[in-house]
């Protein structure tokens, strides 16, 4: 059964004073809208999330959102996979979708974390370090410096490169009403930023922050109905990696997102020279172009050219990140690997506004830990 | 939390496939683990390091990381940990036992949970 998109929405990211529940009910509530459906059609809820329960103290946020907006008795999950929450649920829904389980199926990510102070907030996401990792303070960002650093040495990368990744990002959230920041900014303020993880700093991160993002799925048939244009999801993958990060062989190789994309690609029946657009899991600057490179963009120890080229500037080859990416767009742990999926059906449709690029097939790449779990998805234009 | 401090060794199954930490199946051949290899009295190399500045609650700070690689006859190991002082890519460096790494009560994990104590990594004297 092939799966199609018909409706996308999300809430501004940034710090709101709503909390998770009803940033969840206002994605939804506008994607129903954004497709003309109604809350009777849903079958299956699915609600990617990673951590309600530690940041705001609230289980069960899939019940109480299908009882809230009136979806019940649908079948509803919460589909958890840490920051990789929301492509999870891109599987999750074309799962349901695919299999014939269901006719219509919403899928909101969401998370509420900017209440937390930076620090209760890494600690929570670092929870998903093996103990060893733990006992010793390491977080996510600690992770990103230890491989910067190496990636730096062993592939003679110039420092400025990565400040690229961040100038670009921002850049591009200027034209997105929804991202957190509209402020651009140039490789100098990167580089004078605080220290975070020497050699990288706060401006090679993406922030803390919330909001929500939903998509509705159905089957082609059932889409050809409602609509004439609409978006497939025409592959979707995903795989995870050691849990223990220094236990890979090389560290700068992401693993799951070479086997992910490359069961996406096998499925969608595309190679990456047919991609025209992708968002990536740009947590932090290093990740862009390490992800250019195990998708199969880049070659090996060269995605750090691609954003001072400007290859992957919205006019350049493989416009990356137009939504401004989790640097500039803001990066709300379960809302992402759907936001990220939100601004391709946009750009694929037509619907991005000033940050519109000509595109046909777009991809995305939704990040776990650090690299533990991958989701890459492909979407497709059908109008 | 026996009372013991935490070992720092290396698992290995039949195979002589090694890791560190411990698995409940090889992560190469899916073997049980059987045998153990004591790290704490050996020297390492550093194959990286960063400065954290912005640490967890209960959390040193700066906290600097380094992971290092071990050679076992001709296999190698590598472990993560935090040093007891400034480090470089290529420094020999080895284990030094700290009965606690952070502090347990400011920590977001269950404090049973798991062990506190470890090793860091410090100078060759």
């Amino acid at each position: 059964m092939d799966v199609a998109v018909i409706g996308a929405a999300m809430t501004p990211f940034g710090q709101r004073s709503a909390w998770l529940d009803d940033l969840l009910a206002t994605a939804t509530v506008d994607c129903l809208a954004d497709a003309g459906i109604s809350t009777e059609t849903v079958d299956h809820l699915y609600v990617s999330n990673m951590a309600s329960g530690e940041f705001e103290g609230t289980t069960g946020v899939m019940n109480a959102l299908a009882a809230d907006i009136g979806v019940t008795p649908a079948y509803t999950q919460r589909v958890g996979q840490t920051s990789a929450s929301g492509g999870a649920g891109l599987y999750a829904a074309w799962q349901s979708i695919a299999s014939g389980a269901s006719e219509m199926t919403l899928l909101v990510g969401g998370e509420k974390m900017t209440h937390r102070s930076t620090g209760d907030s890494s600690d929570i996401i670092a929870s998903l370090t093996h103990p060893v990792e733990y006992s010793h303070g390491v977080t996510l960002p600690s992770f990103a410096g230890l491989t910067a650093r190496r990636y730096l040495d062993r592939f003679d990368v110039p420092r400025e490169s990565l400040a690229e990744v961040a100038v670009k990002n921002h850049g591009n959230a200027l034209d997105n009403p929804d991202a957190q920041f509209h402020k651009e900014i140039d490789t100098e303020d990167v580089l004078s930023s605080p220290v975070v993880a020497d050699p990288l700093r706060l401006y090679d991160y993406c922030p803390v922050t919330d909001g929500s993002a939903a998509l509705l799925f159905c089957p082609v048939p059932v889409a050809e109905e409602y609509t004439d244009e609409f978006v497939r999801l025409s592959g979707v993958a995903g795989a995870s990696d050691t849990h223990v990060v220094h236990e890979r062989e090389e560290p700068t190789w992401m693993g799951a997102v070479a086997e992910s994309g490359k069961q996406a690609f096998e499925m969608a029946d595309c190679e990456p020279a047919d991609i025209d657009i992708a968002e990536l899991h740009d947590m932090v600057t290093l990740l862009e172009p390490l992800q250019l490179e195990a998708l199969g963009f880049a070659d090996r120890g060269k995605g750090w050219q691609w954003a001072p080229e400007g290859r992957t500037a919205p006019s350049g080859e493989l416009p990356v990140n137009t939504s401004g990416g989790l640097k500039a767009r803001g990066h709300p742990l379960g809302a992402t690997g759907v936001a990220q999926a939100v601004e391709i059906y946009r750009q694929l449709l037509g619907e991005a506004g000033q940050r519109q690029v000509s595109a046909e097939r777009g991809l995305t790449c939704n990040v776990g830990g650090f690299g533990n779990c991958v989701t890459t998805a492909i979407l497709e234009a059908d109008r | 939390m026996t009372g013991q401090p935490t070992a720092f060794e290396a698992h290995e199954c039949e195979n002589g496939h090694l890791t560190y930490p411990a698995h409940t199946r090889c992560p190469e051949c899916g073997e049980p683990q059987t045998g153990t290899v004591d790290l704490s009295d050996r020297e390492g190399e550093v194959l990286t390091w960063t400065t954290v500045s912005a640490s967890p609650t209960g959390v040193r700070e700066p906290n600097t990381l380094a992971v290092v690689e071990f050679a076992v006859d001709d296999r190698t190991v590598r472990a993560i940990g935090s040093t007891t002082q400034d480090v470089d890519v290529g420094d020999t460096v080895r284990p030094v036992y700290v009965e606690q790494l952070r502090d347990p009560d400011a920590s977001f994990r269950a404090t049973d949970r798991q062990s506190w104590d470890g090793y860091r990594f410090g100078p060759i004297e």
